[in-house]
């Protein structure tokens, strides 16, 4: 199986109690499968949570790990979202150090992303930006040259694009255990 | 009429029909054992050791199909009930552990015998509960058995705070369970179904390879009409023993590392696999990328992890074995036509050379040293017609039973396949004889596994639990030996076993019976003497010391491609007897 890996990203909607984000973490450690990213919080029925992992692996992985997850008795539903035509996002807030010279070029640069500054200091900015991948990382490697102190991303986040026409192809794979 | 936990918990294990509850008490489970104290439906078996509670209760669940239960203390109590849960999980074995646990108030607190239960447990559990009011209680437990049983069987810890125990609230069991996120199929596809029966129609050289799920879905019957209509083959995994009968002239034996000859080529140069409740573990495929390499493979379960994990399968079935069989079954029977004996016998000719060309076989010279291999396959001729139920540990002894005990019926093989538990056999063994008084009960063991739970003869004797145990002692870990010899250059690193106890005397300390067995010609008095017994007994049987199980497929190696005998290098080595030690650290020898 020459296959190469492609990165996925997996919906999980899941029993919002105690003990059921370490199961899904368990079982990917456990198992040996790589979590680039997770995020986790309440859907709108507060018994249900929506956890989405970034991850990467061939198909014959990917699909061990969907079957694996459908597995755990806590998760509710699966869904590779990257099956299909879907929306991502990511938040990073960036706190730049930036010399009296750096404050233009940093508001310039945040300016482009349409980041925001939410809040300054005499010799920083923290900027937040709000974005798919390619360019929460773009902003980053610009900023970085003027030095980031500090860095904190929320994980990817996303949704399937709801159909315009039929036959947008969709694939969630039915739990079946 | 209010209830306490403790009362709730056994009301509700009444409920679900449990008779035997294995386990030790401690603080924070005092009030559930006084409950249970005063009351005559479950019995309580005290044991002498977590982990033996543990494999009574999957002995007692392999042998009966019905959940097994342990009931154990907090911290070193859960701890040492890690072992069979691990062993449990990967044997699919239903048991529920119900665990004590520090008071709510105190938990994280690092309070005196608290663990955390349930990160403990959580890798080798198929679920596990902490009950965190007394309200939830009764839902959790009818949740727990459910969750045990249904599915692929496995084990689900229940961890209840001491608090929970004491609090009360009203009793009321549910009728039913909903578990959103738990939907078992049990329904295979039926295209896919129809697809395996042109499968095997087309086929010419077909084999049926069942495992383990054969048993826990109770499909035997299914698979003999297969077999017997199509006139397939049958390889059997270790897990599937007894799911066959095994003087069946359809049966191949056990194939994998250990397989028999014809097993392990049947199934190599097969261009069909139909697999059955069975996962292609490493010990049966061997090289996977040389794994029946003209074979198309059809793959019933009802685990979907467990297809497509390590092998490549065409037709995958999800769903009950029975279940499914049944409906293959249907079809075929309405489609199959001429004689198939005939249409298969060039298949069975080639089956049948293999067969003729290295049968399993063992040498017992009549007034040598005793072969191992002899015992067992005395010990079957002389009990098979009793049907009994035959435990083992982990070893060479292991692999022997498992190749010359043929047993006839599902539910009567209880082993540790897929974690390999030394000291397993003898509890398992005491939990089934608890859940059928008046059967055979018989425990084959190593000197080496025999030690690991040896404490458990306490709870034969006082439970009068007659199981009879086997220890084929060779002064060894007889299967690490054997690996280094053969891999190793015989280097008897921390295998021999320099201090083996009297066997005899230990089982007489307890007030067991012990018998010693030392000459071939006394092989069959002696089991029989043992057989007469009504208590338990342990037989200290002094067998040849290196002799070697075979055939064997390297680690990693190709079904074909078998050890049948000794090396003739190890053969000269061997000559030579165990070295003489002058210096001795336990369990290394320096000559
Ligand atoms: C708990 C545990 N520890 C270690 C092992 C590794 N191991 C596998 S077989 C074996 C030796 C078993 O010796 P014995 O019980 O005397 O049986 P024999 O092979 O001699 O028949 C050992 C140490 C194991 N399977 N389980």
């Amino acid at each position: 199986m020459a296959q190469h890996d492609t990165e996925h990203i997996i919906n999980i909607t899941i029993e919002n109690k105690f003990g059921a984000l370490s199961r899904v973490a368990g079982l990917f450690s456990g198992r040996g499968f790589n979590i680039e990213s997770l995020s986790v919080a309440p859907t709108l029925d507060p018994t249900v949570s929506m956890m989405t992992i970034v991850t990467k692996g061939d198909d014959w992985i990917i699909e061990q790990i969907i079957k694996q997850l459908n597995k755990v008795i806590d998760v509710i539903k699966v869904v590779d979202i990257s099956e299909s035509d879907f929306v991502e996002r990511e938040t990073a807030l960036i706190k730049v150090h930036t010399r009296p010279e750096d404050r233009a070029e940093a508001l310039r640069i945040a300016d482009i992303f349409r980041a925001n500054v939410v809040d300054s200091s005499p010799t920083s900015y923290t900027i937040e930006v709000t974005g798919d991948v390619r360019k929460v990382q773009a902003i980053i490697n610009l900023l970085q040259p003027l030095g980031i102190k500090e860095l904190v991303r929320t994980g990817r986040i996303a949704i399937m694009r709801e159909p315009i026409r039929t036959g947008a192809a969709t694939r969630s794979l039915a739990k079946a255990n | 009429m209010k209830l306490s936990g403790s009362e709730i918990f056994v009301e509700a294990l009444k409920r679900e029909g449990v008779k035997t509850i294995f386990g030790i008490p401690g603080g924070v489970v005092l009030k559930i054992f006084d409950v249970l104290h005063q009351q005559n439906d479950i019995e309580v078996i005290l044991t002498r050791h977590e982990q033996g509670a543990g494999h009574m209760a999957e002995g007692y669940a392999k042998a009966t199909g019905q959940p097994g239960v342990a009931l154990i203390t907090s911290g070193p109590g859960m701890t040492n009930v890690i072992t069979p849960l691990a062993d449990a999980y990967m044997d699919s074995v239903p048991i529920i552990a119900f665990s004590g646990q520090v008071p709510t108030p105190l938990i994280g607190n690092d309070a005196f015998q608290e663990a955390d239960n349930i990160g403990l447990s959580r890798p080798c559990t198929k679920y596990n509960f902490l009950v965190k009011d007394v309200n939830d209680l009764a839902v959790t437990i009818k949740e727990a058995f459910y969750i045990a049983k249904t599915g692929r069987p496995g084990p689900v810890l229940v961890d209840i705070p001491k608090d929970i125990s004491m609090a009360k609230t009203d009793f009321k069991y549910p009728e039913s369970v909903s578990i959103r996120g738990y939907n078992p199929t049990y329904e295979g596809s039926k295209w896919q179904i129809k697809q395996a029966a042109e499968a095997i129609l087309k086929s010419k050289r077909p084999i049926l390879y069942i495992g383990g799920g054969v048993i826990f879905s109770g499909a035997s019957r299914e698979v003999r009409e297969l077999a017997e209509m199509m006139q397939i083959p049958v390889d059997m995994t270790l897990m599937a023993l007894g799911a066959f009968p095994g003087d069946h002239p359809l049966s191949l034996g056990m194939l994998g590392m250990h397989g028999t000859y014809v097993a392990n080529m049947a199934i190599h140069y097969s261009d069909l696999v139909i697999a059955v409740g069975a996962r292609f573990d490493d010990r049966v495929t061997g090289k996977v990328s040389e794994f029946c390499p003209q074979a198309k493979i059809i793959h019933i379960d009802i685990d979907p992890t467990s297809i497509r994990k390590n092998i490549h399968v065409h037709i995958p079935i999800v769903g009950d074995c029975k279940r499914v069989l049944q409906e293959l079954n249907q079809i075929l029977r309405a489609t199959v036509n001429g004689d198939q004996k005939e249409l298969r016998k060039p298949w069975w000719d080639q089956i049948n050379a293999w067969r003729a060309e290295h049968p399993l076989r063992y040498d017992q010279p009549p007034d040598g040293k005793i072969k191992p291999q002899y015992v067992i396959d005395r010990l079957y001729q002389l009990t098979a017609d009793r049907d009994p139920i035959v435990a083992t540990d982990v070893g060479q002894h292991q692999m022997w039973t498992a190749q010359f005990f043929k047993l006839a019926n599902p539910r009567t093989w209880l082993t540790s396949g897929g974690l390999g538990t030394m000291g397993f056999g003898f509890p398992a063994a005491l939990g089934a004889q608890a859940a059928f008084r008046k059967r055979l009960v018989l425990c084959i063991a190593g000197d080496g596994s025999i030690q690991m739970n040896a404490q458990e003869l306490a709870t034969a004797v006082v439970n009068k639990l007659p199981v009879k145990v086997f220890i084929m002692n060779n002064h060894f870990h007889g299967m690490v030996r054997q690996w280094q010899d053969l891999f190793y250059e015989g280097r008897y690193a921390s295998s021999y076993l320099d201090v083996v106890p009297d066997f005899v005397k230990l089982a007489e300390a307890y007030g067991a019976a012990g018998l010693r067995l030392e000459k071939v010609s006394d092989v069959d008095d002696v089991i029989r003497e043992a057989l007469a017994l009504d208590k338990p007994v342990f037989v200290d049987v002094m067998v040849d010391q290196f002799e070697n199980c075979y055939p064997m497929i390297p680690a990693g190696g190709c079904n074909h491609e078998m050890i049948l005998s000794d090396p003739p290098e190890l053969k000269e080595r061997q000559k030579m007897g165990v070295p003489k030690h002058q210096e001795s650290k336990d369990g290394v020898l320096t000559a």
